[in-house]
């Protein structure tokens, strides 16, 4: 069953075509990979599946229902969380109160509930921080919590990033480049931890410039090069492609 | 959560001793500048939400206070004796007319204060939402040009107009009576009633907000200050909440200019003006941008001694210049949460060193 | 109201001058944005510190000096102003920077109040008076619109010259353009900054003297302007100072003819509202790009 479906999305900047003619499915519980070189478009491809650009042309379909032109909150409501290239915590707030705000989606207390300090409030506000310590335990740094967000090593601030997007309790995440800049080893662990959401259920799309982990956990991985698909297939067959090759080591002497 | 509103009954304790100490020395009539203190505070505390809290910027706040002190203003001064009609017997039978004699004697019929608050509210907060929607797509420099543009529009309209005194202003505004024997208004002998009904009424908004700001929509607000674009990937409606908090501090501030209308009997194009809506952001930013509490109690010491007339004719340039240095030199504001974290680490780590 | 030929014309006369001023104001902003970013809110200032400060050099120095010495004195004024708030911030963002220079305008109109009182200035008109005209074709405009058109003229061209043909003029554009890359090459780029807010105050200080014989100059008659050079500004597209010649002319007649629908006071709003309407509906102006402006930090 596809989760989620791209059929021929294609967007330019002026005369720049960023993304062009791009289609793919993602199946519900699969880790799929979207690799390709710098300047490919594989970020604008986030932006335009998740709201935060409008495709031109092209239609995306999550979960059986069109979603292209809507709202980046209303994509993220029906089950769509991405997460950034650059870390996007919210600064001044610690690690908790920062997967509490993941958990906005499933709670209900809007402005009048919060100015009047309704009753209501004071359960949800109990079970949001409660379900903000699971996740913190499900992703094993419940000592960060008290920290502030900004001030978490590198590696750690990815962590508590991923947590957030989680708390969301997404149908399917959208990780823009989750490792980057971490060591072996936490690109590692992350790729232990994006197999255990799997495990849970959630379907992962993901971008990434390291190879190993993403050649790793991938179930199917699709190449972009110049805003159009080149190659879509398993992992084994991705690295044996000649046209994959071309396009990241070039041409070979002749 | 109870110790949310233990500051609030200290600055309750702290507004009574005030009281206490001008019945004592028998100055009371420090008690009428700092009742028009509580009324800027009200618009201070709103507007430090949506500044601090929200991260959203705006230099024409005195505009949506001079929408709401005007047209109460208007609504209780314009004579609709003359007029004739259904519409006017209509409005007599509902109950919202008010007659009095006027200051020449005359006999002047009017909306009641009751009424004319209400259609002042209502049009801050419309005013509020028609600009809000296209104003918060806007970012940085964007914005604070369209505020300062909003607010310098309705400073040139007053200023303009003559059905609303031009630069005169409107004069003659009546006492806005709530029960018997509680109106607000200047009069000498409700001074310490009007006194305690302002800061009861700051006191209540404060504690609205206080609410607000630990409440699920803080955070959110909290979230999309630090980064919107993750607060809308998150699936928090940062177009709805921004304007929300825009609309609510709105509110505040056209509320703030009713009743201070009906305090000082009358309203000038003065309140309108752009430097009216710096020295506002003046205040929220030395009280520490996110700090409602540092917003109040700055609000509260500047704008008493701004009318007590202690800065003289270098009035604005105090306002400039303080805003000037704390942007320079301390950006989190002078009361930052940070100062208070440093001094209660600095006073435990003594109690530790003193436990045997 | 009818409206013959000769009104219209006068009116297109008005707003071609005003035009002309918001323009300039304009190129203020856009210097000081191409070099650093900031939206300098102190712009206006500039204009009226050059218009006041003539004023009280003519008092004692023949008219053509006075001028040039307002200008001086406002350029270094400008310079002081980037040194004392501007150059040691460390990456201040965009709200801080906003309300420093907002401070700042306070604090030199402030300045202006006491130094200049509340009364109204103006130079005397360059040549002949008031009542001066001279007959182009068979309508008569007063010469001071000439010197006004001529002057900017001539200073936007000498601008012009100055950023593609000199050296300096190169450098501050490498700066505007990659200021790291520019500091690579040996460009300081905290020089270049300062520049910008001297050739800013500079030229917007030239404005107001050429325009104070027939708008007059206040202690606080810089607000107002900058906030139509602002306009102006974004009518062309943030940065791009050609096109913010067109946009003041743009800016001027509409102006001028609002007086044909709505009473003079409400002159400022019209402005406004032709800000907040390009605001909303296209920030990036009529020359920009859409969505390159949207890409831009802010």
């Amino acid at each position: 069953m596809n989760l989620l479906s791209v059929r021929g999305v294609s967007k330019r900047f002026g005369g720049l075509k960023a993304v062009e003619d791009v289609s793919f499915d993602v199946s519900q519980g699969a880790i799929k990979g979207l690799i390709g070189p710098n300047g490919a478009g594989k970020t604008t491809l986030f932006n335009l599946i998740t709201g935060f650009l409008r495709p031109d042309r092209g239609s995306i379909v999550f979960n059986g229902a069109d979603v292209q032109g809507l709202a980046p909150h209303q994509i993220a409501a029906r089950g769509m969380v991405r997460t950034f290239q650059q870390i996007r915590l919210f600064p001044k707030m610690t690690a908790l109160e920062n997967i509490m705000v993941g958990c906005h989606l499933h709670s209900r207390g809007g402005f009048l509930a919060g100015l009047l300090n309704l009753p209501f409030t004071w359960k949800e506000e109990r079970r949001i921080r409660e379900r903000a310590w699971e996740t913190l335990e499900f992703l094993g740094c419940s000592g960060l919590a008290d920290e502030e967000a900004t001030r978490l090593a590198y590696g750690q601030q990815r962590v508590v990033e991923l947590g957030r997007a989680i708390a969301c309790k997404p149908r399917i995440l959208l990780l823009d480049e989750p490792a980057a800049g971490l060591n072996i080893r936490e690109t590692a662990e992350v790729g232990t931890l994006i197999g255990r959401i799997r495990d849970r259920g959630v379907t992962v799309l993901l971008v990434e410039h390291d190879m190993s982990l993403i050649m790793d956990i991938s179930d199917e991985i699709v190449v972009l090069n110049y805003g159009q698909k080149i190659a879509e297939d398993a992992p084994l067959a991705i690295q044996r492609d000649g046209e994959v090759i071309r396009v990241y080591l070039g041409e070979g002497d002749a | 959560m109870r110790g949310r509103y233990l500051p609030v009954a200290a600055f309750a304790g702290l507004i009574v001793a005030i009281q206490m100490a001008t019945h004592f020395t028998g100055s009371g009539y420090h008690l009428t500048q700092l009742t028009m203190s509580a009324y800027y505070s009200l618009l201070a505390i709103g507007l430090c939400l949506l500044v601090g809290y929200a991260g959203q910027i705006s230099i024409g706040h005195a505009g949506f206070f001079a929408i709401g002190g005007y047209i109460t203003a208007l609504l209780t001064t314009h004579d609709l004796s003359s007029h004739q009609g259904l519409a006017l017997g209509w409005l007599a039978k509902v109950g919202v007319l008010s007659s009095r004699t006027g200051l020449y004697g005359g006999h002047l019929l009017t909306l009641h204060p009751w009424t004319a608050c209400l259609v002042a509210i209502v049009a801050t907060v419309g005013v509020a939402y028609a600009i809000g929607g296209p104003v918060l797509k806007l970012k940085g420099h964007y914005l604070a040009m369209a505020t300062l543009g909003f607010g310098t529009i309705v400073y040139r309209i007053v200023l303009g107009s003559a059905l609303v005194g031009g630069a005169d202003g409107l004069s003659e505004v009546p006492p806005f009576v709530l029960l018997p024997g509680l109106e607000v208004s200047s009069q000498a002998s409700l001074r310490v009633q009007n006194y305690y009904l302002a800061w009861g009424l700051v006191i209540g908004g404060m504690m609205l907000l206080l609410n607000l700001i630990h409440s699920r929509t803080g955070r959110a607000l909290s979230a999309i200050h630090g980064a919107e674009d993750a607060a809308d990937a998150m699936g928090i409606p940062t177009a709805r909440y921004k304007l929300n908090t825009f609309v609510l501090s709105a509110a505040y501030a056209g509320l703030a200019g009713v009743l201070l209308t009906h305090f000082n009997g009358g309203i000038g194009p003065s309140e309108a003006s752009i430097m009216k809506s710096v020295r506002y952001v003046a205040i929220v930013a030395i009280g520490g941008m996110a700090n409602l509490w540092g917003a109040l109690l700055m609000s509260l010491l500047l704008n008493y001694l701004s009318l007590r007339g202690y800065f003289g004719t270098y009035d604005d340039a105090v306002f400039g210049g303080i805003l000037i240095l704390i942007m320079l030199f301390a950006p989190e504001g002078l009361l930052r949460r940070q100062l208070f974290g440093e001094l209660r680490n600095l006073f435990s780590r003594n109690v530790a060193e003193e436990a045997p | 109201m009818g409206l013959n030929s000769d009104l219209f014309f006068q009116y297109v006369v008005a707003g071609i001058t005003y035009g002309t001023i918001y323009a300039v104001v304009a190129i203020g902003f856009n210097i000081i944005y191409n070099a650093t970013g900031i939206i300098n809110f102190a712009q206006g200032e500039f204009v009226m510190l050059g218009g006041m400060t003539a004023v009280t050099l003519s008092r004692f120095l023949p008219l053509p000096v006075a001028i040039l010495g307002a200008v001086a004195v406002t350029t270094v004024i400008g310079a002081v102003i980037e040194i004392l708030f501007i150059r040691w911030l460390r990456g201040p963002s965009v709200l801080r920077m906003i309300i420093i220079t907002i401070g700042v305008s306070i604090l030199v109109r402030e300045v202006a109040l006491h130094v200049w009182g509340e009364s109204i200035r103006a130079l005397p008109y360059f040549t002949g008076t008031s009542v001066t005209s001279i007959k182009m074709g068979n309508v008569y405009i007063s010469p001071q619109v000439l010197w006004v058109v001529g002057i900017s003229a001539v200073a936007v061209v000498a601008l012009s010259a100055f950023f593609n043909y000199t050296m300096l003029g190169r450098q501050m554009r490498a700066c505007a353009a990659n200021r790291d890359a520019a500091r690579l090459c040996g460009i300081s780029a905290k020089n270049m900054v300062t520049l910008s807010f001297m050739l800013s105050a500079g030229i917007g200080a030239l404005g107001g003297c050429i325009v104070s014989p027939i708008t007059y100059v206040q202690y606080d008659s810089g607000t107002p302007l900058a906030i139509k050079g602002f306009t102006v500004a974004i009518l062309g597209g943030l940065g791009n100072s050609a096109a913010a010649v067109g946009a003041g002319m743009i800016l001027g007649i509409l102006e001028s003819f609002s007086i044909w629908v709505l009473p003079a006071a409400y002159k400022e709003v019209i402005s406004i509202s032709l800000l907040l309407l390009i605001l909303f509906i296209r920030p990036s102006g009529i020359f920009g790009s859409a969505e390159a402006s949207r890409l831009k930090e802010f």
